[in-house]
Formats: C-alpha cells, structure tokens, sequence
C-alpha cells in the first residue's frame, strides 16, 4: 500500500528506481471495489479505497486466488472494514481477508500473498 | 461446618485435570488463598486442559487451545503449581505426601485423581504391548498419532460415548475407523434399543464400521494388518492399530495404599461433604465414590469441586447426586439422553418417533400420571434437548399433546419460552448456573453476552447451553426494559426496519450519504452494504450498476449472474410464467452451445446456463437480448419467477387463465428487490399444479376468481402458505399483493423469507390482514404508490449494463490482459461440461509433471 506521491517527486524517482513496474492504469481500478490483473504468472486482486478512515488514498494487493474455495475469486468479493483493519469478504465462503497483511480473520494460520503497489499519475505500479 | 482457619494452613490438591482445577477456580473465587497455602500436582507435563474436546487435537486444536484458564492463573493467585510432579504415596498419620521430588505437608487435602481406562485382559494385549493404545491424555493422543502413521485401519474397543470420540479421533488421522463394541448396541447406557440402532446408521453412512455383540477374545499378528481381532463366535477383523475405550475406573491406588475407604469395586467412597474416610481428607470427580456411584462426567465433578471449596470456606453445600442427562456431538451426528431414558421408573409410558429415512430417533419418557417428563433419548437432532431438559428438571406440566414435543417442528410446536421457567431452572449444568442467576447478574449490569459470560461463567463449559442462555439473556433484558442490541453490524446501530425508514424519510439516496449521516464513518463492510443495497433498489430502483452502487453489491449482484464453485458464473434470462416461443428456445440453445455452457431446467421454469467466464457475460447477454431475452434476476435477492400451470387455456380442468395472470405479476414485480428473494406461483385451478401454496405469493383459481396465498416457503424450511383472501378479481388481487410486498419490504429483517417474517409479527396472519385489506394503519395507499414507483422505474439490468463501456470494463478476468483464468477447467459429462473436480485436478497436475 502506498499513497500518491506528487508527480514532481516521483519523475526523480522513476529514474532511479527500477523495482517499480507498471501494472495497469488508475481508470481500470474501481473504487471501494477490486478488479484483477495478471503479473507473472500470478493473479493479483487490486482493492482500491479513493478515502480510508485516514481520508488518505489507498490501494491494497493480494492473491486472487481463495484458499477455502480454491477458485480465483478474491477481487470479486465485498470490501470493507472489520474493527478498523480494511478487509474483502470472499465472494463464496464469505471469509474476511486482512487487505494489509492477507491474513484471514477466521483463521489467522491462513495468509494470502500481498503484493506492494503504488499509484503513479495514472499509472498503478507494483514492485517486483 | 468448618470454620476458617486463623492462621495459614496448606491445601495440597493431587491431580490437575478438569475437575482439580476447577477447583482451583472456586477456591481463588472464595477467597480461599488467604487462609490456605495452596499446592496443587499434576503427574502430566500439561497444563489443565478441556478433555471433553480432545478429539479436536486432531483437527487444528493443539495443547495450548485447549488449555483451561490463564496461563498465569496460578503464579497471579500464589497458587504452587507443580506439573510432572508424580505423588508416590500419603502418609496420614504424619499428614504429609511424598512426591518424585520432595514431601510436604498438609493440613487438608483433595484427591482429584479421576481415573483410568479399563483395557480387558486379552490375551495379546497385555501391560507394555505396543498395540495397548488408550483414549484419555494428550500423550495418549501423541502415541496413537504415531501408531497412525503408515496404518490403514484402526479400531476402537468400546462404543460408548468416549470410544466414539476415539473414532472420530481415529478418522480425523485419516485412517479407516471401526467401533467393536460388546453390548448388543451403542452407547447402551444412554441409548435404548431404536437409539443405539439410529446411531449406528449414521455413523455407518460416515464410513465407520460398527461391531456390535462382539467380544474380543485374543489379538494376534494380521495377515493384511498388522493385528487380527479374533472374536467369540469365530468371526475377526484385522487391523493395524487398537484403542481400547471400555470404560473407565476410579484412580484409587494413593487412597488405597494409605487406608482409606474404598468402594468394593474401586472408587474412594465419600459423604455428602465429599469427604473421605479421613475428615481432612476429600475426594472429587471420577476418583470418588458417591451412594455407590461414580460419576464419568464432568458437570458432577465440578459440582463436587464447589463442595468442597464451599466447606474449606466455612460455607458447606452438600453434593446430592447429579443429572447424568447428557448432550452430545459424536462424529458429527447429534445424541442427546435425559434421566430415565430406559424408562426404568414403574409405570412410565413412553412416545416415540421413528424418522427411517433420515435414521433420527426421539424418545420421550413420561411419569405413570402422563403430567411430566421423566427421560428423553434423542438421536440425530438435539434440537429438543434444551426444552426437554427443562420440563424434566423442573416438573414442567407436560402440555395437552405430549408428543408434540418431540414431533417435527412446525408452526404451533410448543416451545418453552424463557418466561416459562422457573427461578430454579438450571441453564448451565457445567457451572450450575440457574435462571435466577442470570437475572441477578443482569440486575448487577450485564448488559451483554461476554459479560454475562465472564460474570457466571455460564456456557463457558461444554457450550452445549449457548442457545438457551441467549434467549434467556435476551428476555431478561428486554423485561427490564433495556434494549437488546440489534445493530445490523459494526457500522450501523441500527436495525434493516429502520434504516429502511430513514432513508425513505429522510430521501437518502447513496450508501456514503447514510454511512455519514447514521454510520460510524467506515467503509462499510459484507453485512450493511447488501442490505443497504437492497434498501436503496427497494425505495428508489436506481441501476445497481451506477458506480455508487456497484462497491455496494455480492458478486452476484455485481456481475449479474451466479457464481459457482469454481469462480465461473450462470446465466438465467427470465421467462416468465415457464412460457417459451421455439425461437426463443432456440436462441438460448444456440447461445449455450456457442459459449459451450452447462444447460439445465431449473425449479421456476426457466433454463439456466452454466459455465460462463467473467469476460463473456455481455457478449452472452448481448445475443440474450437481441433474441428478446431481459434479465432473470437470479442472482439477487429480488423477485424470482412466476410458476404457473397451464390454465384454462388448454387444460380441461382450468377455470381461469392461470398464464395470463402469471405473465402479469411478473411483468409487474421483475426487478423488485425485497430482503430475500421472492417466488411466486399461479394455479389456474384447485388441482394445484403450479405449488402455488409453496410460495412466498401464491395464486389459486377459483370459479369466481382468485385466492391469494401469502408466505408459503419450499427449500430447508418448508411452510405450507396461508390462506389471505379469497375469490379476488384481477385489480384486487395485485392491488393486495402490491401492499403485501410493501409491506414486507419495509418491515422485515434482513435476509428474511416472508415465511419467517410472517411468524415472527405480532399479531400474525389476523393483524396481516388488517393492515393490508382493511388498510387499518391507513398506509394502503403509500404501498401501492411506493410498489408504482418501482415498477415505473424498473429497466433490464444488463440492457442498463450494455449500453454503458464504463459498466462493462468490470467484466475483465485480467484488466491487464486478454487470456481467461487458466485454472478454469472442465471435463465432459453426459454430454456437456462440468467443472474438474479437486481429485481429478491433482490427478492432472500430476500426470502433468510426470510427463
């Protein structure tokens, strides 16, 4: 999870920093909702919330893949926040997945990958 | 009476198991670490731990989840805690116990020693055989694990209630599990003959084997096994390990050896005090021996614990028996027994219900007089236990039908609401907790369940009281005028009834708008944002495509159509009444075969396409609705279909044009969205050939009109529909259905069938009545205005959805990329495709790397 920095810090950046790799842009996302992009063979489920409880921007990537139902589902499921930790539901068992750790609430021995990513101007980033 | 000591004396407890520490507990509960130093041994290396759940160590419950009480209870309390300290003997006459460690002194002591299993003498399975497995210790449980490695079968020698739990424990390994038992039946001391029988078929369906009658005579090396059972009568079974599960006995030997009064077939015989021979010395648990009687379950056992903690403390209540009524979980099937089971009492009568399709059994035992309940024995559904219990325990006046309590339940099944029962009534027997208990709690400021809880403890046992202590809790409160939390969820304190009311008074058109105006500010999350989003449809009927919306919905809601199981989707358009043009029938024909989708009839006479990848939902639904197709909205909880019969039409026997009518109610209600999904049906006459009274709204002809059935329901829970009002001509019947649906709409609870929301308003079918046809809370015409509203706004959601790109880049696998979900595979069957199934998938991937 990152927040939008200004785009004048960020050209800098760019320069230096190769761990960042364009992913898909901002239009694809849909807010307080997911959508899924492909990276390197794996699913990514990319959950965007325009507003936190901070008011800051946030962007959350984990596995698309449901460990309970084994289908690619988690992107499709409902975000929201469970005691103050952002969480999406499973759209079939409706288990809660912790968006900034991937660990599920009714079983925390189950976490699911998380990925880093960052919104750029229009562009959303992940780190390699 | 014993009076308080003035000066410190020492307690030593010997034994830490459940009922020891309970002990403990009521000890530290009444103050006792003030006049006693207290020491207590445990010759296991664990902590006290709850065996009554051991066979969950093998299913994700380790010794540390399983452990009683805080880690730290004793160290906090002062209380020496002494683990894999072994007690070697006591010497009375010097007041003192020597240990593998030391000796120490004591001026008062507690035998907590419990017992140990019985294993038969047969001949190969002597002290120190490898084969010589028991079920009571967490180290019992780490041998029998390692002697599950690499076996295939195991078998448990026992078939009551422990040597079941064995069983399980034996399946959750993995293994093939089997029960010999010697009695002609299992459980035969709870169950009774048709019970025992009950029990063994669902067990068997569990795939495990049941041995009744069979007496082991000798265990001797296998051929396919390691071990082969050899059985009176010639017959054997081979098996590669053997738990031995048959009874349990009083861990005596320490009193034994020091003199103390020993029951003739073992057990440390104590008095109502629960002291021994020895005044300064007590027994408790399945170490003692009451009235000839050894209690094996843990409820006594504490009981005997709060004895004696009650006299160390100069307040003595003395131990007068227990109820060995007992509720249980075995291998998942639901048993359940209560006090004269076997209907021993002179004069007892007995009813009994036989379900042999679903192999449940219910006994209810009753007085010589027919006024009380004396014994019940349940098989398959506990769910009459706690009622039952209740009318046993407290002499309950048994109701005019007896057997009504162990019937079927139906609407009109008496159920014994808390209100009924007495002061006295026990609630939690594990911590003998009463009903005055809890209102004495609720008086002292228990405003909620976990408070409740840690304040009595009640249903903090074997839990098996949750249910009943809630509704107690419940009413106590709500007769005390404090209002029971109701929140939909964390985010509103609201109910769905009042939300529903806010946002039509107030005009609240967007979740975000009310999570300001009445939520806590969050995002909202699974439980409030579909009930909002119904909410919002239901008043307003905005697209729950719109981008407000769309966060709002469950992914069926969101993408249109029904997931499945492996993350693919179904497709119903609607079709209303069942009618079908061949062209049409064609058209989803071809549309199924050139998307290669699963087809199948579905119960509301409509097709249903399965199979369907997220990427192509709208081209599917754009050669839908070309072909003239709308949305079926099976996805939502929303108006289903209308079934209907033939009619008058073509039908001999038809008095009105059932079709008709059914194409009009849902062409009226399509598109509705309502707490839980809505059906509907018509019959064009009494014969009923459309099930209308299985409906949530039914419609039956009559020679001079139509009948109107409301809140029938078929599925888990089926409710036969009542009769609303009758020979209705056309306007009258869809203007009450419009007040109906309205109604319900505004009134119900989330996720609520009309069926359930019909039973739980007060007043019922009458009051029903009054409001929608005699209009008495003069809200007739605000329905019938809110029903016009929806249906004037109603539009095809996936025509909606086409016509805008926005909406359909939601409907992309990848956002990023053309390919389908690689792990989306199906197999052929019967013709069509069918999803791989989890053993074929690894099969695959295996055959996979292999080549």
């Amino acid at each position: 999870m990152t927040t939008a920095l200004k785009d004048t810090a960020m050209k800098n950046d760019t320069l230096q920093d190769t761990r960042w790799q364009r992913l898909c842009n901002k239009a694809d996302l849909v807010a307080n909702s997911g959508v899924v992009a492909w990276w390197q063979d794996d699913q990514v489920a990319l959950i965007y919330v325009p507003k936190g409880r901070s008011g800051k921007t946030e962007l959350y990537a984990i596995d698309n893949h449901d460990p309970f139902s084994n289908a690619n589902v988690l992107g499709r499921g409902i975000v929201g926040d469970k005691g103050g930790e952002v969480v999406i539901a499973s759209p079939l068992y409706k288990q809660h997945f912790r968006l900034r750790d991937g660990i599920c609430l009714e079983d925390e021995t189950v976490q699911l990958r998380t990925w880093q990513v960052r919104l750029q101007g229009d562009e959303v980033q992940i780190s390699g | 009476m014993t009076t308080l000591p003035t000066t410190k004396k020492q307690l030593i407890i010997i034994g830490n198991g459940m009922v020891g520490h309970h002990c403990i507990e009521q000890l530290i509960e009444r103050g006792a670490t003030e006049h006693y130093t207290i020491h207590i041994f445990g010759e296991e290396r664990h902590r006290a731990y709850d065996r009554v759940h051991l066979s969950e160590y093998f299913s994700g419950r380790d010794a540390e989840a399983l452990a009683l009480g805080d880690h730290d209870l004793h160290r906090t309390h002062g209380i020496e805690l002494h683990l894999g300290e072994c007690v070697s003997k006591i010497d009375r006459d010097a007041g003192e116990i020597f240990t593998t460690d030391g000796r120490y002194h004591y001026d008062s002591l507690i035998l907590a020693t419990g017992s140990y299993p019985f294993v038969p003498p047969i001949p190969g399975a002597e002290e120190g055989q490898p084969n010589r497995l028991v079920y009571r210790t967490l180290d019992d449980l780490d041998q029998i694990r390692d002697a599950a490695k690499n076996a295939k079968r195991g078998v448990v020698i026992g078939g009551g209630l422990l040597g079941l739990e064995a069983a399980n424990a034996l399946k959750s390994l993995g293994i093939e599990a089997h029960v010999v038992e010697f009695a002609p039946r299992l459980m035969p001391v709870q169950l009774d003959e048709q019970g025992g029988a009950a029990l063994r078929e669902q067990i068997e369906a569990l795939g495990v084997g049941v041995h009744t009658g069979c007496a082991t005579e000798e265990i001797v090396a296998g051929d396919e096994y390691r071990y082969r059972m050899n059985f009176k009568g010639g017959e054997h079974l081979e098996t590669d390990l053997i738990v031995f599960s048959a009874g349990i006995r009083p861990q005596d030997k320490l009193a034994r050896e020091c003199s103390l009064e020993i029951g003739e077939r073992g057990g440390i015989i104590i008095d109502d005090t629960c002291r021994t021979s020895d005044p300064e010395i007590f027994a408790i648990g399945e170490c003692a021996l009451w009235n000839g009687q050894v209690f094996g379950l843990v409820a006594p056992g504490y009981t005997m614990a709060r004895t004696v903690a009650g006299c160390l403390m100069g307040d003595c209540e003395s131990f007068s028996g227990a109820d060995m009524s007992t509720k249980l979980k075995l291998l998942g099937v639901d048993v359940g027994s209560i006090g004269d089971a076997h209907a021993k009492t002179e004069g007892a009568k007995s009813y009994r219900y036989i379900d042999e399709a679903n192999s449940a059994y219910r006994r209810l035992v009753v007085s010589a007089d027919g006024k009380h309940v004396i014994g019940a024995v349940l098989v398959g559904d506990n769910s009459y236990y706690d009622t039952l219990l209740q009318y046993a325990q407290n002499g309950i006046k048994l109701p005019a039908d007896p057997a009504s309590l162990i019937l079927p339940q139906s609407e009109g099944t008496p159920t014994l609401g808390a209100d009924a029962l007495p002061e006295t009534a026990m609630i939690c027997s594990c911590h003998n907790v009463t009903k005055g208990a809890v209102c004495k709690a609720v008086d002292a400021g228990c405003s909620d369940l976990a408070s409740l809880k840690a304040e009595t403890k009640a249903s903090t046992g074997c839990g098996g009281c949750a249910a009943l202590l809630k509704s107690v809790f419940d009413h106590e409160l709500e007769s005390r005028g404090i209002e029971v939390d109701k929140s939909l969820c964390e985010h509103f304190s609201h109910t769905r009834q009042e939300l529903y009311s806010l946002v039509r008074v107030e005009g609240i058109e967007t979740f975000d708008a009310l999570m300001e105006k009445h939520g806590n500010g969050g995002l909202g999350c699974d439980i409030c944002k579909p009930a909002v989003a119904s909410i919002l449809a239901s008043s307003w009927n905005k697209p729950i495509t719109d981008p407000s919306n769309v966060p709002l919905q469950d992914t069926n809601d969101t993408f249109m159509a029904n997931m499945q199981k492996n993350g693919t989707y179904s497709v119903v358009p609607r079709i209303p009444g069942g009618e079908i043009t061949p062209d049409k029938l064609i058209a989803i024909g071809a549309v199924a075969k050139k998307y290669d989708l699963y087809t199948k009839i579905t119960g509301g006479q409509r097709i249903d396409l399965f199979g369907a990848q997220l990427h192509d939902l709208p081209d599917i639904w754009q050669e839908l609705i070309e072909a003239g197709f709308e949305t079926g909205h099976a996805y939502g909880k929303s108006t289903r279909t209308v079934k209907s019969c033939v009619g008058s039409t073509w039908c001999r026997y038809g008095v009105q044009d059932s079709v008709a009518m059914a194409l009009r109610i849902e062409d009226r209600y399509k598109g509705l969205r309502s707490p839980h999904k809505l059906k509907f049906a018509v019959s064009g006459c009494t014969r009923e050939c459309a099930e209308a009274q299985s409906k949530d709204v039914g419609v039956i002809a009559t020679d001079k009109g139509w009948n109107l059935y409301i809140s029938g329901n078929g599925g888990m829970r089926p409710r036969h529909a009542e009769l609303f009002a009758t020979d209705l001509d056309d306007e009258t019947l869809i203007k009450y259905i419009d007040r109906f649906l309205m109604f319900y709409i505004r009134t119900a609870d989330k996720l609520t069938r009309t069926s359930v929301w019909r039973e739980s308003l007060d007043g019922g079918l009458d009051y029903l009545k009054e409001v929608i046809i005699e209009d008495s809370l003069g809200i007739g015409a605000e329905l019938e205005a809110q029903m016009q509203h929806v249906v004037d706004h109603y539009e095809c959601e996936w025509a909606n959805a086409l016509k805008d790109p926005e909406k359909l880049k939601r409907f992309r696998t990848f956002v990023n990329d053309q390919r389908p979900d690689p792990a989306i595979t199906f197999v052929d069957e019967r013709g069509q495709k069918r999803p791989m199934r989890a053993e074929e998938l690894s099969n695959k991937i295996i055959a996979k790397e292999i080549s």
